[in-house]
């Protein structure tokens, strides 16, 4: 079984965001993917991108530079 | 068949609008709800059509389209969403029931409507359309296109007209999104409704509405929206806040598809074409000393429409021998636009109403020219 570890998510008000957030990060080659939200974490939209902690710099200047909306970012134990 | 009413729908689609909505029926889920391949598929399909649709009008940014099943809804989601007891709403006598009677079930509410008139050749004043703007006026509602005569209104001065006092403009794009260009923010449009099925090649049951930044519209519809399930309203971001319910994803992708294909061969090349083949129709039956033709030809920007009647016979009678006698299918009557029809005095004979798309050939006009020299000569006798 995997075991859990902390990861970056970033949630967002809707589907329509969470689709733009994953078709420019995959045209960027920004590492990552649609997850379902967890139980803990509060959110609008049902999924939220995941991905390594250590990608937390890139993706906030990846969300600043295309002007990405998104609800929260945070790290979580999943 | 010779079918040339493509003003009440676009017979003939692209095939690759038509394998687009097969392959989606094969593969999609249901968008927003949940994380599996099938689902975001679904979602990703819908993101993409938004992205081509508010490249198409030039909207600010794709979640400003919302997906609706047709102009009507789109329609009723602006008029019913946005007045207010007391409000001032003015539009124009070219209207289509979609937008009148919306608009007449507000003013039972209270709204105050204001109905700008037209000329026999079916134009409106943009001055008389100015000066019934009131302090309570909060928008002009009008379409792009009427789908009796083909006439356009200019929407870039009307747009001009809203925005010098302060007031919305609300277009009906039915008969114009696909055949004649639409950039929102240059004619000031605050909001756009638009069907998929007719200029834009889609599917019946696709459309959408356009909402400028900073609009809100009271949604017409609540319900499932895939996010925010625990608020006791529908969520208030677009485009989730106008599109309660499982969306229609098979024909939003084949709605998509058209959208390429429009872009590939160029709305430009393709109004040409069906303008060529109107001005072909109408020269070859404008000089029949019993026919009369409803609209403005005296300009090139028009839609490709050639509506008509046969000295006082009923329109229903022309368009039903057009399609036994000779298997072309037009539209006879009111087609839901009852201003105009009075307007022209044709409340009582209707009119036949040709609508030309550029899958139309020269030999089918022809043949539809002939059609009509015959009937015309056959009441003679």
């Amino acid at each position: 079984m995997r075991k859990k570890e902390m990861r970056l998510i970033v949630t967002f008000h809707t589907t329509t965001d969470a689709m733009a957030m994953e078709k420019l990060c995959k045209q960027n080659s920004i590492s990552g993917r649609l997850i379902p939200v967890p139980g803990s974490v509060s959110a609008g939209c049902g999924m939220c991108w995941c991905t390594n902690l250590q990608e937390k710099e890139k993706i906030c200047d990846f969300l600043e530079a295309k002007d990405l909306k998104v609800q929260t970012i945070l790290e979580c134990m999943i | 068949m010779i079918y040339m009413d493509n003003a009440a729908t676009t017979l003939k689609k692209p095939d690759e609008v038509i394998d687009a909505v097969v392959n989606a029926m094969k593969n999609l889920g249901n968008a927003g709800r949940g994380v599996t391949e099938a689902s975001l598929d679904a979602a990703r399909t819908i993101y993409d059509v938004r992205e081509k649709l508010a490249e198409f009008f030039h909207a600010e940014n794709p979640a400003r389209i919302a997906f609706t099943m047709n102009s009507t809804q789109s329609l009723n989601i602006a008029i019913r969403g946005l007045f207010c007891r007391k409000d001032h709403v003015i539009t124009t006598a070219l209207e289509h029931n979609s937008v009148l009677r919306p608009l007449y079930a507000c003013e039972e509410e209270g709204v105050e409507l204001s109905i700008v008139g037209c000329n026999d050749k079916g134009k409106i004043s943009y001055e008389e359309l100015e000066k019934s703007i009131k302090q309570n006026t909060k928008a002009i509602v009008c379409t792009h296109g009427s789908n009796l005569t083909g006439n356009i209104l200019d929407l870039y001065k009307i747009g001009e007209i809203a925005k010098k006092h302060g007031i919305l403009f609300i277009v009906d794009a039915s008969q114009t999104a696909g055949v004649i260009p639409i950039d929102v923010q240059k004619m000031k449009i605050d909001v756009l409704c638009f069907t998929g099925h007719k200029g834009l090649l889609g599917p019946q049951g696709t459309g959408g509405i356009y909402v400028k930044e900073g609009i809100i519209i009271r949604p017409l519809l609540c319900g499932g929206s895939g996010i925010d399930s625990f608020n006791r309203k529908q969520p208030k971001d677009m485009p989730v806040a106008l599109e309660a319910g499982t969306l229609n994803s098979h024909g939003i992708a084949g709605l998509g598809a058209a959208i390429s294909y429009l872009n590939r061969v160029g709305i430009d090349v393709i109004r040409e074409k069906e303008l060529l083949l109107m001005w072909q129709f109408y020269e070859g039956i404008k000089g029949i000393p019993e026919i009369k033709i409803y609209g403005d030809f005296e300009t090139s920007m028009r839609c490709p429409i050639v509506s008509f009647n046969v000295g006082d016979i009923d329109s229903s009678k022309i368009s039903d021998d057009l399609s036994f006698y000779y298997e072309i299918a037009t539209r006879a009557g009111a087609h839901c636009a009852p201003k105009i029809h009075e307007a022209l005095g044709t409340k009582e004979q209707g009119a036949v109403r040709f609508s030309f798309s550029h899958y139309n050939t020269k030999e089918e006009v022809e043949k539809a020219i002939k059609a009509v020299k015959e009937i015309v000569e056959g009441y003679r006798e």
